[in-house]
């Protein structure tokens, strides 16, 4: 039966879960704490931790995640096309055509108003 | 695909098309022109509207039944493309007065439009989708047009969360009921359960997961909870072209999808619908009469009217009525749709700078300023309630009397007693015009003017002469290939 | 083979994981998130169905979702953004400006 396929993975996941959970409970049962305020700091290679853990990020990089999306998930129906573009024929290819032309539109209108600069 | 496929779609294709040339075109109009944008885009909106008249009459499928062109689909188109034009003249000054004239309003105006068109010809729960998305989206940009204007930018969030919210419950039913149907196009789901192919449960499951979705659209109680926000923080000319554009698609969807594929559930459905329609007029315009600001007030009255047309969804199931059911459904839509543009029309004719003038106290002394102009809204605020001689009154007539040969006495009762809830708001409006005293600020504009007139006009004289609009609009029913 | 009942279940469980996320999270971006995982669970029913009844169609209506989905993020990345440019803030608990 299938299922009795998966019990040594079963015994193995149980058996790792607990090793972790011992090492971890003794280590909390024995151990000495005395917690410092320096100790509680996040760790950051030694040096003295500064500023907030989460930086904002400039605006910019929206733009280019969001014109990266539209650009990038138009791929997905190139692929079915150019697996089946010999069957299609003269049809495949002019649909093809009518379908690059709407998105180089849009790059011409991302372009004209500037979405592609930096600065 | 061939060539009579791409006939079929000809007004789609040109607003497309159009739409799209406009963006490049756009890009060489200097800032202090783009009034022209208006004047472009209503052109490339007439000539698809000339198409889709020309193309009347006849019934044919396109693109392996995923697209259905009959009359249900060309009177829809029509609606849609003259709301069109309409929510072009409410914008045109509007926007160049609130400081927020771009030209891309027009562009997404106009790929809004196409959405909407190609929701009329759908026939196939998928191609519902893309359409349902195709107006949504430009919908959320335009909301929050007014940006940074902090309302504007609040209702196109909330707009947005609560639309790509319903838009995933279309898409999970639609999946189930692929799963249940092994299709997704109407004809195709009709021929499963009719052989006895679909798996029955799952259907159901696939069918309120698209009532709710499609529900958030036209905002039925309980999924309206977005639409008083949103229609009073997005600029007034788009919350127009929402309130009749998207919910008059939504129904497209809900007349099509319910009352052809999933007739078969009625035995469930029909309680929850009955349910949904009572809750949406009770709610809706019992929470009406608190509202203060006349654009929360419309809101509230939109939720009310959406649950006058639900009300003809009960009758899904009695095939020897659908005609009456779906007509009188279209006609409401397009008496909805003539007083909303009028009625708005007017909001945006006294809204000045920064959201003021939008209280119903502001239009107080209209009725003796500008007597025209306050006879317009007293027309619209009449039909709304269904008062003759307006269209409004015999959308309601229609309504009633599907529901009533449907044999929901009970609904109907409900109906006929909130409307006349629905009068005190609506006649308090009259009221403040001409019983009380003040210095309305009005911005007078060709345009503007111009659609309050001929929506004024029409919501009398179109009611007078109505019997062909409903012949027409019950004749339109779905064609369903044997 | 799995029956499709097993990938039906998960994506149901998605779906019902992503609901939750939309009504009880606060962040706007995280609300977003869970409308993603929502369309998501629905793209995983249609490839499963696709794939037990041999049909293509299902897999091509998901290229369609994830494309209109794409779409979605661009535009609900941007209107988030805007907000927290005037707000400081995308808690949709504070989203209050308005009151009737």
């Amino acid at each position: 039966m299938a299922f009795w396929d998966y019990l040594p993975i079963a015994i193995l996941f149980v058996i790792s879960a607990g090793l972790a959970a011992i090492a971890v409970g003794l280590g909390h049962l024995f151990g000495p704490r005395k917690p410092t305020p320096k100790k509680l700091e996040p760790y950051e290679s030694g040096m003295n931790p500064f500023g907030p853990g989460t930086r904002r990020m400039p605006v910019r990089f929206y733009l280019v995640a969001v014109l990266f999306i539209l650009f990038d998930i138009e791929v997905v129906f190139f692929l079915p096309w150019a697996v089946v573009l010999k069957d299609l024929g003269i049809t495949g290819l002019v649909e093809m055509i009518v379908f690059v032309s709407i998105l180089v539109v849009g790059f011409i209108y991302a372009w004209k108003k500037g979405a592609l600069e930096w600065e | 695909m061939n060539f009579s496929d791409l006939t079929t779609i000809l007004p789609l294709i040109t607003l497309v098309g159009w739409a799209i040339i406009l963006i490049l075109v756009d890009l060489f109009i200097p800032a202090q022109r783009k009034g022209i944008m208006a004047m472009l885009s209503a052109i490339g909106i007439m000539i698809s509207l000339v198409i889709a008249i020309c193309q009347f009459g006849g019934q044919t499928t396109a693109f392996s039944g995923m697209v259905v062109f009959d009359g249900f689909s060309v009177f829809l188109q029509i609606l849609f493309l003259i709301s069109g034009l309409a929510a072009i003249a409410l914008a045109y000054d509007y926007i160049k007065r609130q400081g927020i004239e771009r030209s891309e309003y027009y562009i997404l105006l106009m790929f809004s439009l196409s959405g909407m068109t190609l929701m009329a010809m759908a026939d196939d729960l998928i191609i519902i989708f893309l359409a349902l998305e195709l107006l949504s989206i430009p919908l959320y940009v335009l909301a929050g047009f007014a940006n940074p204007r902090l309302d504007s930018e609040e209702a196109a969030l909330k707009y947005f969360l609560l639309g790509s919210f319903s838009d995933a419950f279309v898409v999970f039913g639609t999946a189930l009921v692929f799963g249940a149907a092994r299709t997704t196009t109407i004809p195709g789901i009709i021929a499963a359960i009719t052989v006895g192919a679909a798996n029955l449960i799952l259907l159901m499951v696939g069918a309120a997961l698209i009532l709710i979705g499609l529900g958030f659209k036209v905002s039925i109680v309980p999924f309206h909870m977005w639409t008083p926000d949103v229609y009073q923080g997005a600029p007034s000319s788009v919350t127009a072209f929402m309130a009749v554009g998207a919910k008059t698609a939504g129904f497209a969807a809900l007349l099509r999808v319910f009352m052809a594929a999933f007739n078969t559930l009625a035995v469930d459905l029909v309680p929850v619908l009955w349910a949904l329609a009572a809750l949406t007029m009770i709610l809706g315009n019992i929470t009406a009469i608190v509202q203060g600001n006349i654009k929360r007030l419309l809101a509230y009255s939109s939720i009310a009217h959406t649950g006058y047309i639900s009300m003809v969804l009960v009758t899904i199931n009695q095939s020897r009525i659908t005609q009456h059911a779906v007509g009188a459904a279209l006609f409401y839509l397009v008496a909805y749709a003539v007083t909303s543009f009028g009625a708005w029309a007017v909001v945006i004719t006294l809204e000045h700078s920064e959201g003021k003038g939008l209280n119903v106290e502001d239009y107080a002394g209209l009725g003796r300023k500008y007597p025209a102009l306050a006879a317009a809204m007293t027309v619209f605020m009449l039909s709304f309630t269904g008062v003759p001689p307006t269209l409004g009154f015999l959308g309601k007539f229609y309504i009633f009397r599907a529901v009533l040969e449907g044999g929901y006495v009970g609904l109907a009762i409900i109906g006929v007693l909130t409307s006349l809830v629905s009068a005190y708001y609506y006649l308090r409006v009259v009221v403040v015009m001409y019983m009380r005293e003040g210095e309305p600020l009005v911005r007078k504009e060709f345009w503007l003017s111009s659609t309050i007139f001929m929506t004024a006009i029409a919501t009398v004289i179109v009611s007078i002469f109505s019997t062909p609009l409903f012949t027409w609009a019950s004749k339109g029913i779905m064609f369903i290939p044997k | 083979m799995l029956p499709v009942s097993y990938f039906i279940g998960l994506a149901a469980v998605l779906f019902a994981i992503g609901t939750l996320g939309v009504l009880i999270r606060r962040n706007a971006i995280i609300i977003f998130m869970s409308v993603e995982l929502m369309l998501n669970a629905g793209n995983l029913a249609f490839v499963s169905f696709a794939r037990a009844f041999g049909l293509l169609d299902g897999q091509i209506f998901v290229f369609f979702i994830m494309a209109m989905a794409a779409a979605e993020v661009a535009v609900g990345l941007a209107l988030i953004v805007d907000i927290f440019h005037t707000k400081q803030s995308i808690d949709i608990d504070q989203m209050n400006s308005m009151k009737g």
